[in-house]
């Protein structure tokens, strides 16, 4: 158990700082599929299968392939003379490590760290649907409504698109 | 022998059989589809090497290892190498949860038992999309990217209408574990998913064409507006996987919909439908899972040597403004008959 | 060598930071969208992980929200972020300042 885990979360963090340091938006974006597939990983070692294969189903299979999508529509290649980074990325360095280091003094600090792994349940799915369904119905329902006005949202912007492609552009 | 090491042993005996029989059914697709297409265009197809040309899969083989295998300069090599890969992959993994047969002495007759069943299909099944848009990308040069991003587009629209089209077969089943949707399906004919919910059955099935890039749906290739598309650049065995990658989602796709429409291992006579006692039930069972397999995969290779292929926008059309909310609808409707009925 | 809690959070500690320097540091609108969604990933770890460990399913079902909500915000986002980069032809963001198109 041990060993899948430090190849999971070492291939994981590998792969996460290379979507963040790469130049090409194509490699970021793979990159990031592969952090999203080591997470699905983890989330199975975990004993979520359900939360696993939903982050493999969503993450890897639809987000990070429509961000692929949108790189590759934007001609995504940063410019070879400019700097990938912002300026004033040391700022941003110092900010990560300072919030990296108060979460690993607090962590180091709690007394979570002592909880032993729970023997995995038969059939959580089973119960993760009838929490969903009388526990969390308020957010569920809640939820729904958030994915309809999404939908609503994408074809809006995509219906704007096509009216302005429509009249034929005047030649000056 | 410990329990584990038992496990271990079956399991690998299992993934040799099921991986040796698909990759067998993959070949000899091949050859079906050359036969089917000459007798319906009144040709003869195949048949130089051996009896009816029933060795030619083999000849096949052989070419394409022996070919040279071409790079093009101006390809992204690491990509171009790994795309063929990544097609044949998904296909050959959503096999691994398909139960084909009920039992061989105490042995279930699937790889693995999953209890999250469907949504390992669906997850796998996403990751196809990969293989394709790398080798769009991967070619770097306009015909294939154009497919690539096509496909994308094409397979992710789909995937939602075939993910809603399913959900009203498991709120009738009752859980997402394929075994218990097969047991749902016994006793008559009448109890197969494909009486129950049929609208579901009709929305699986054409998805299923489109996420397979078959026709009439098969626009990521098209030969006459892209050359082919994604596969432009590849020759010899990598374009020999591509294909390969194309009948192996056919056989896992038919797989998956005679599971969960059509009975999976079960006939409703003699007995059929039970888990099997003898050795021989066992065996006949498994016959009938691949004989339903290839009834469905004959058809779909049938289908694209009778439609012609739909235009881009017509796909988009069809499957944003006419699936997604007939299986919605489908949902909504079995859901309220199945509140009321059970009530 | 027992991989415990605290093994997890570190991993997902550093996805975090990780995320957190991509989304200040880096100039392009695609990067930081996906800094961003890193960032809700190494969130996701420290649920399951919590769940996991404190035998509660909660995590779990946190997370199944958190991931419905990345669904409907890259649907968006991404149009956004699409859309206009074909009106600006830029999608760096110091190129993005004026708050009409």
């Amino acid at each position: 158990m041990s060993v899948a885990f430090f190849i999971i979360a070492l291939l994981t963090l590998l792969s996460a700082v290379a979507a963040m340091t790469l130049r090409n938006l194509i490699h970021c974006a793979l990159a990031l599929a592969f952090t999203f597939a080591g997470l699905a990983a983890a989330y199975l070692q975990l004993g979520a299968q359900f939360v696993g294969f939903v982050q493999l189903l969503v993450y890897v299979g639809a987000v990070a392939i429509l961000i692929v999508f949108a790189v590759l529509l934007t001609r995504g290649r940063e410019p070879a003379t400019q700097g990938i980074f912002s300026p004033k990325w040391p700022v941003g360095a110092a900010v990560a490590l300072g919030v990296f280091g108060t979460l690993a003094g607090l962590l180091l600090s709690s007394r979570v760290l002592h909880h032993e792994a729970a023997a995995i349940a038969q059939a959580p799915v089973r119960q993760i649907g009838e929490q969903l369904m009388t526990h969390y119905i308020v957010p569920l329902e809640v939820l729904g409504v958030l994915l309809t006005a999404a939908l609503i949202g994408a074809v809006i912007l995509a219906m704007h698109e096509r009216e302005s492609d429509s009249p034929p552009p005047s030649k000056t | 022998m410990t329990p584990f090491s038992q496990f271990a042993i079956f399991s690998a005996i299992k993934i040799i059989c099921v991986f040796a029989v698909t990759m067998f059914i993959v070949a000899y697709a091949v050859w079906v589809e050359r036969k089917v297409s000459a007798a319906i265009q009144d040709r003869h197809g195949p048949n130089r090497v051996g009896p009816f040309g029933l060795l030619q899969p083999a000849a096949d083989a052989v070419k394409a290892f022996l070919k040279e295998d071409f790079t093009p300069a101006h390809v992204r090599k690491v990509y171009y190498w790994l795309a063929p890969a990544i097609v044949m992959i998904p296909s050959l993994l959503t096999i691994a949860i398909i139960p084909f047969g009920s039992q061989l002495g105490h042995q279930k007759m699937v790889i693995a038992d999953l209890n999250v069943g469907v949504l390992y299909t669906f997850g796998i099944v996403s990751l196809g999309v990969y293989g394709i848009v790398l080798a769009g990308y991967a070619a770097n040069s306009k015909y294939p990217f154009l497919g690539g991003i096509r496909s994308s587009a094409q397979l992710i629209s789909y995937e939602i209408a075939m993910g809603m089209s399913v959900i009203p077969v498991f709120l009738l089943v009752g859980g997402l574990n394929l075994s218990q949707v097969i047991s749902y399906q016994t006793g008559s004919i009448f109890h197969w998913l494909i009486f129950k919910c049929p609208l579901s059955f009709i929305i699986f099935l054409v998805a299923m064409f489109a996420e397979t890039n078959r026709l009439p749906f098969d626009l990521p290739e098209s030969e006459q507006e892209l050359a082919g598309g994604y596969n432009v650049e590849y020759s010899s065995i990598k374009f020999a996987l591509f294909f390969m990658g194309e009948y192996a989602a056919v056989t896992a796709a038919s797989a998956m919909l005679v599971t969960l429409f059509l009975g999976g291992w079960t006939l409703p006579i003699a007995g059929l439908d039970r888990p099997a006692a003898t050795l021989g039930v066992g065996i006949l069972q498994i016959l009938i899972f691949l004989a339903k397999m290839l009834v469905v995969e004959f058809m779909v290779i049938w289908i694209r040597w009778m439609w012609p292929r739909f235009r881009y926008d017509q796909l988009m059309d069809l499957g944003w403004r006419r699936f997604i909310p007939l299986a919605l609808a489908n949902i909504v409707v079995t859901a309220l008959v199945l509140c009321l009925v059970v009530k | 060598m027992n991989v415990g809690l605290g093994h997890y959070l570190v991993v997902s500690a550093l996805l975090f930071a990780l995320g957190l320097f991509g989304v200040i540091a880096r100039r392009n609108l695609l990067v930081i969208y996906m800094s961003l969604e890193l960032m809700l990933n190494a969130a996701n770890l420290a649920l399951v992980a919590f769940s996991r460990f404190t035998n509660n399913l909660d995590g779990q079902i946190l997370v199944f929200f958190v991931i419905t909500v990345a669904a409907a915000e890259v649907s968006v986002g991404l149009a956004l972020i699409v859309a206009l980069y074909r009106k600006r032809r830029s999608a760096h963001v110091e190129d993005l300042t004026a708050m009409k198109l």
